[in-house]
């Protein structure tokens, strides 16, 4: 029974953390991703997660050829700076912000509506041995009609 | 292995080490276990982090309301109040499935409403999704200020499409971060039913060849398979897998239209600082199997706002 006990509440109370944490990630999307959208409208969508050091996360998308589009990600300060890829539906990378500088914004638009793929990563930096590091990642996309 | 991203897996990492340090200590509750029992050795927490890096995350995208709302406004539709949900119907709405469907198609409305300046209107749906955030429990979703703050800049069409993002953020964010992923995507599914629905009823058939709107419905073929891999994210539960199997009807007719689309090139534009993704597009969709689409669409949606 005491055995059941060191399991369960440490792993009750982390469970309890979780919604604080994400409260915290949706915190930080608002205040380091969303104002990056600037002169965009966000579409209103919410993508963000708690990334490990080494952890890629996919993302499936449409885009619009009526559009204009930002796209902001933005990972914790704690975190190395965040690799994005775009691919489309034949994997040809369209683009990486790894030859910008890691910049965490991309402005595009299509000439005809495409389904697209972004794969974002956090790099590992950490040695061997040491605990990887985790923090938020967040990616927003703003939107305004083409000019 | 296709996992929602939607946890944070640090606090997942927390667990998994805690318990490994458990199991590893043989879980002697009440000692105090000597200090090299606790020590987790390296190359088995190397083994635990390197199955989490493996676990895929994969978000799925839909357009939101308002996106879809821009789109076919974008294409140069008329305004139509009449093919809206009334607000009326929101006392119809009592199950968690039919608060998530409509908190959509309210929203898809709402965005629809304001983009077309119709303020009255916007501030009704406004209060209608309302109704159906509080019903499904959505904490902070839309407040009283939120309505107030509308009203006051009922003219001015920034703040408001900043106000009903924001709005929509807040109750997918609290649905995803409260492990409710499966009304998340409810929520999402019927704001993109409601938006096909309105484009597929403003297609004037006099005017179907080269009709921008009608071109903005082809392309929705794009998203259907994102669709159908959000849902199946929550396959097993009761209300998405009904949803699943009218969605599946749906994506038998997109399967008819073919697109041809050349290789994407990117080319980057100095005078708008963006780049441009180059490609042609060859559509084929003949009026017959707009009809038949435009008919299964009818016949979700008014499932859905019974």
């Amino acid at each position: 029974m005491r055995s059941v006990k060191t399991i369960l509440l440490p792993a009750i109370l982390l469970i309890a953390l979780t919604g604080y944490v994400n409260a915290q990630c949706k915190a930080f999307a608002k205040r380091e991703c969303l104002p990056k959208l600037i002169s965009y409208t966000h579409d209103g969508n919410y993508h963000a997660a708690i990334l490990v050091e080494g952890e890629e996360a996919e993302l499936y998308k449409t885009f619009y050829s009526d559009m204009d589009y930002r796209v902001s990600i933005v990972g914790d300060e704690k975190l190395p700076d965040i690799e994005f890829r775009v691919l489309d539906s034949n994997k040809n990378v369209l683009y990486s912000n790894k030859d910008k500088n890691y910049s965490n914004t991309w402005d595009f638009k299509l000439q005809s509506s495409q389904q697209l793929k972004f794969i974002i990563k956090v790099p590992s930096a950490t040695r061997s041995g040491q605990t990887p590091v985790n923090g938020c990642v967040a990616i927003m996309f703003g939107f305004k009609l083409k000019r | 292995m296709n996992k929602q991203l939607r946890i944070g897996s640090g606090i997942g990492i927390g667990i998994v080490l805690l318990l490994g340090v458990c199991l590893l200590t043989d879980c002697k509750g009440g000692k105090k276990a000597p200090q090299e029992d606790l020590e987790v050795d390296v190359k088995d927490k190397e083994a635990i982090l390197q199955d989490i890096r493996q676990a895929e995350k994969i978000f799925q995208a839909l357009p939101s309301p308002l996106e879809s709302a821009m789109l076919i406004k974008s294409a140069g539709a008329r305004f139509e109040e009449k093919l809206l949900n009334p607000v009326s119907a929101v006392k119809n709405y009592v199950t968690n499935k039919a608060m998530a469907l409509n908190l959509g198609i309210y929203t898809c409305d709402l965005s629809f409403a304001s983009l077309y300046e119709q303020t009255q209107l916007l501030i009704d749906y406004m209060n209608a999704a309302k109704k159906m955030a509080d019903g499904l429990g959505i904490l902070k979703a839309i407040e009283q200020e939120d309505i107030d703050r509308l009203e006051e800049n009922i003219n001015n069409s920034e703040v408001i499409m900043d106000i009903v993002s924001q709005t929509f953020m807040n109750s997918n964010s609290y649905l995803e971060d409260n492990g409710q992923p499966a009304t998340a995507a409810i929520v999402l599914t019927g704001g993109w039913i409601e938006g096909l629905y309105i484009s597929t009823q403003l297609v004037d058939m006099n005017d179907f060849n080269g009709n921008k709107l009608v071109g903005r419905i082809i392309d929705q073929k794009l998203s259907i398979d994102i669709l159908i891999n959000l849902l199946n994210g929550s396959k097993g539960n009761a209300a998405v897998d009904e949803i699943i199997l009218e969605v599946t009807r749906l994506k038998n007719v997109f399967d008819k239209i073919k697109i041809d689309t050349t290789p994407v090139r990117p080319e980057y534009d100095p005078e708008s600082k963006s780049t441009v993704l180059k490609s042609e597009i060859k559509t084929d969709m003949t009026p017959e199997v707009f009809m038949e689409l435009s008919e299964i669409v009818k016949e979700i949606r008014n499932s859905f706002v019974i």
